[in-house]
């Protein structure tokens, strides 16, 4: 995380008590009313930003660590001197009700969005906030990673479990969600209070991998009860939950982004992955153009993302694909779709049923 | 041949070009009005079919919808979205709502439905700016801890929908254009296949001798059927005005072939007489013999005419005494002059014949001049009516021709033949049978061996 500012930890250490208030919103009025709300309380800032190049400007919104695109946007501007890029690194729910507000404002504010919380940016392709773009590259991707003409998928990064090879066993290493739950079903197992998964109130990433579990298998179920028994850790920011594993503070960390994992994992030969082998759970990040019309430079630097080009330089940060290396194991492979299944995830009242159950496992053993 | 000019044909637009313009124009509008329908189809086939996956979505939806601790849940299930994706690239709006409006979850500002009744309802309205289909289902509570109605409205953007109209109605109009330019083939076929008779008959009319006059045979169209009769008529009357020609060219030269050779040698003899008065006497044997050959040009001459005239005069209906009269009146100026006397014996009532005046007239004069040459004082004509035939008869005191002569009278040169030249008298006889013949009538031959010998032109009565 070399780009992490301080504004970054201060933003993150706010988001649980406005995760709460979020909630409560949710629950009355619904989500859109809700982000309309939000800037009259506290201004969301972006965590980070850098300027790339001279000339016009693109203004590129993101979840994404500036140091993981970077170099694709680096290139970019390598074939187009004549643009210059603000990269706005933010939180996911905070790029939501941003771009959410800006979208009924009327007045977008940002020429690219990337999340890794797809399923805020289907919603926002819904309520009309994104516009078309047709190139060769946008329609060489495989239907479940375009929809509409709106949204696109630009990177394919596992959901995997990380876990400290000092700290475990090599016989203890669950190869999958079963040997997870086998892990915590002992009356004084080790791992008590030893795992770590995201908040997914305070993650948008984190709220969408345990969502599509839950929509994927009835393990999820189950690991929630384990969970909840053995006082697991429900925190936040792929960064943090990493580097707690490699502390030692967490033996094993579950659905952490492996672009992230994989990135650690090679400076720190102590971290191991795994790609659960029941499923993996294989996320694409997913990008949009808000406004009613698509900026063209917006748009090139898209197809450039798109481009055999771009994402070699993806691949290069591990955003894309499952580096064999550092993968001990591959199971089966469950892409998120983008696409309408995933409003589901955006619906108020879906939202609060799943976030109380979530939170009655994790309420009273929370950090 | 000289039939009108071919500058005076102008030729107007084919009847082929009629008959494929005609369909053409047919095709077209069938075309365009089954294209309307295809359109209309693909609509509504497409309307259906997404209407039945909104169907199936709010239900999905409806029946999701629980009561627990005096509450309404809703807890959206997978499948619902799942089947609105089967419409993969439309947007969708949902809204669950409680007694009162109360928005339960989904969007809040969907377009109302304009009744609310029991039932499901579709209706079309706008979401966010696109235009939508909607449908609304309602589901009643009836709970200890909740009673009333919940509302679930489906929307969903149409692009699928338009998408699938586009496709069907496309797909009907590719049919329609292949089976339009079939039919189209076909009807160029049965056209060409229809006017077929024509052209072969263009082509047997084109293939024709010039000499050929003989009429058209074989199968014909009905329709065409009265042309080829008046081509037939037409090509008739030529054959026959050309026999005319033929026939007078012929008997001209055969009957003035001896009475010219006879005058030359006479010519010659008197050239060489050295004797005045027997070349005098010569040259009044020449004289008497030109005078005789006018005579019988003049006939010729009024043969062609009569049998010309029966081909191409109009005929009208003329009162046969009339002609009696004319004849008697006219006389042969020579023979009268001779001292014959000739009696007319007519009716009081008319009697109407269907003819050529002149024709008639010639004939009838034939006929009495034949008696006053060759019969016996007194000469008679006379108009009579029997039944439905009229007769001109002309009759004289002598025994007429005999038995040998009888049987060949009428025929063209009997007289000039029998007689080996001079005055040519049979010529007449032959006139008065061919006019009989052309208006439809004939020549009769009674009395002679004592009684009087009597001819006749027999014509029926006109009406």
């Amino acid at each position: 995380m070399r780009t992490l500012p301080k504004g970054g930890q201060r933003h993150r250490r706010g988001v649980p008590g406005r995760g709460v208030a979020l909630l409560v919103g949710a629950l009355l009025t619904g989500a859109t009313v809700l982000f309309g709300l939000m800037p009259g309380a506290a201004r969301a800032e972006p965590e980070a930003i850098r300027e790339f190049g001279e000339g016009a400007q693109i203004v590129l919104r993101t979840t994404t660590d500036i140091g993981a695109m970077a170099p694709a946007v680096e290139r970019f501007l390598a074939t187009r001197p004549d643009l210059s890029v603000r990269y706005e690194q933010w939180g996911s729910n905070d790029l939501f009700a941003l771009t959410a507000e800006e979208c009924a404002a009327g007045t977008p504010g940002a020429h690219l969005v990337i999340s890794s919380a797809v399923h805020h940016l289907v919603k926002l392709v819904n309520d009309r906030c994104a516009a078309p773009w047709v190139s060769g590259p946008a329609a060489a991707l495989p239907d479940a990673l375009v929809w509409r003409n709106e949204i696109w998928g630009i990177t394919r990064e596992p959901a995997v479990i990380v876990y400290n090879r000092a700290l475990v066993p090599a016989s203890e290493v669950p190869r999958s969600r079963f040997d997870l739950l086998d892990l915590l079903r002992p009356e004084r197992t080790p791992y008590a209070g030893k795992v770590a998964t995201y908040d997914i109130e305070a993650s948008g990433l984190g709220f969408l991998f345990a969502f599509m579990d839950s929509q994927e298998a009835s393990t999820f179920g189950a690991l929630m009860e384990a969970f909840a028994r053995t006082g697991a850790v429900a925190t936040c920011c792929s960064a943090e939950i990493i580097r707690g594993v490699q502390e030692g503070r967490y033996l094993m960390a579950y659905n952490v982004l492996g672009s992230y994992a994989q990135t650690r994992a090679a400076e720190d030969p102590l971290l191991g992955i795994v790609a659960p082998s029941d499923y993996t759970l294989v996320l694409s990040r997913a990008a949009i153009l808000p406004g009613p019309v698509a900026d063209p430079r917006a748009g090139a630097l898209l197809d450039f993302l798109l481009s055999a080009e771009g994402q070699l330089a993806l691949a290069r940060e591990r955003l894309i694909g499952l580096d064999p290396d550092a993968e001990e194991e591959a199971g089966r492979q469950v892409p998120i779709g983008l696409g309408l299944p995933l409003l589901l995830a955006m619906d108020p009242a879906k939202v609060a049923q799943f976030t109380s159950r979530w939170r009655d496992a994790f309420g009273p053993g929370r950090p | 041949m000289s039939l009108t000019p071919m500058a005076e044909l102008r030729p107007t637009l084919s009847l082929g070009a009629r008959l494929v313009a005609g369909l053409g124009a047919l095709l077209a509008i069938g075309g365009v009005v089954l294209a309307l329908a295809a359109f209309a189809y693909g609509r509504t086939a497409a309307r259906e079919a997404f209407d039945r996956l909104l169907v199936g979505a709010a239900n999905d939806i409806a029946s999701a919808i629980s009561i627990r601790e005096g509450q309404v849940v809703v807890d959206l299930p997978a499948s619902a979205f799942q089947l609105l994706a089967l419409a993969p690239e439309d947007r969708v709006a949902y809204r669950v709502s409680g007694p009162g409006g109360k928005l339960l979850t989904g969007y809040e500002d969907l377009p109302d439905p304009p009744s609310r009744g029991g039932g499901p309802a579709f209706y079309d309205a706008a979401f966010l700016g696109e235009p939508a289909r909607y449908i609304v289902v309602s589901r009643r509570f009836a709970e200890r801890s909740f009673s009333g109605r919940v509302e679930v409205v489906v929307g969903q953007t149409l692009r699928a929908r338009n998408d699938l109209a586009r496709d069907i109605t496309g797909k009907a109009l590719v049919v329609l254009a292949i089976g339009g330019l079939a039919m189209l083939l076909l009807a160029l076929l049965i056209v060409r296949g229809a006017l077929g008779p024509l052209d072969r008959l263009a082509a047997r009319l084109e293939a024709r001798d010039p000499q050929d006059l003989t009429p058209l045979d074989g199968r014909v169209p009905r329709e065409v059927l009265p042309m080829v009769q008046g081509i037939n008529g037409f090509m008739g009357r030529l054959d026959r005005q050309f026999g005319t020609m033929r026939r007078l060219i012929s008997d001209t030269a055969h009957q003035l072939r001896n009475p010219v050779a006879a005058l030359r040698a006479q010519a010659d003899l008197a050239r060489d007489e050295p004797d005045p008065e027997r070349q005098r006497l010569l040259v009044a044997r020449i004289h008497a013999r030109t005078v005789g050959l006018g005579h019988l040009l003049d006939q010729m001459l009024s043969r062609a005419m009569v049998v010309h005239r029966g081909d191409s005069a109009r005929r009208a209906v003329l009162d046969l005494r009339d002609i009696a009269l004319a004849a008697v009146e006219a006389g042969d100026p020579q023979l009268i002059a001779e001292g014959a006397s000739v009696a007319l014996e007519i009716e009081e009532d008319p009697v109407p014949v269907r003819g050529d005046e002149l024709s008639l007239t010639e004939a009838a004069k034939n006929l009495l001049s034949n008696a006053l040459k060759h019969g016996q004082a007194p000469v008679r004509v006379g108009v009579s009516q029997q039944g439905r035939e009229a007769r001109l008869w002309v009759e004289d005191a002598g025994p007429g021709p005999s038995a040998e002569v009888r049987a060949r009278l009428g025929e063209r040169f009997v007289a000039g033949a029998a007689q080996g030249g001079g005055s040519g008298s049979g010529l007449g006889l032959s006139i008065a049978g061919a006019v009989a013949e052309a208006f439809g009538g004939r020549l009769e031959m009674t009395g002679g061996e004592g009684a009087p010998f009597r001819m006749a032109l027999v014509l029926e009565v006109a009406e």
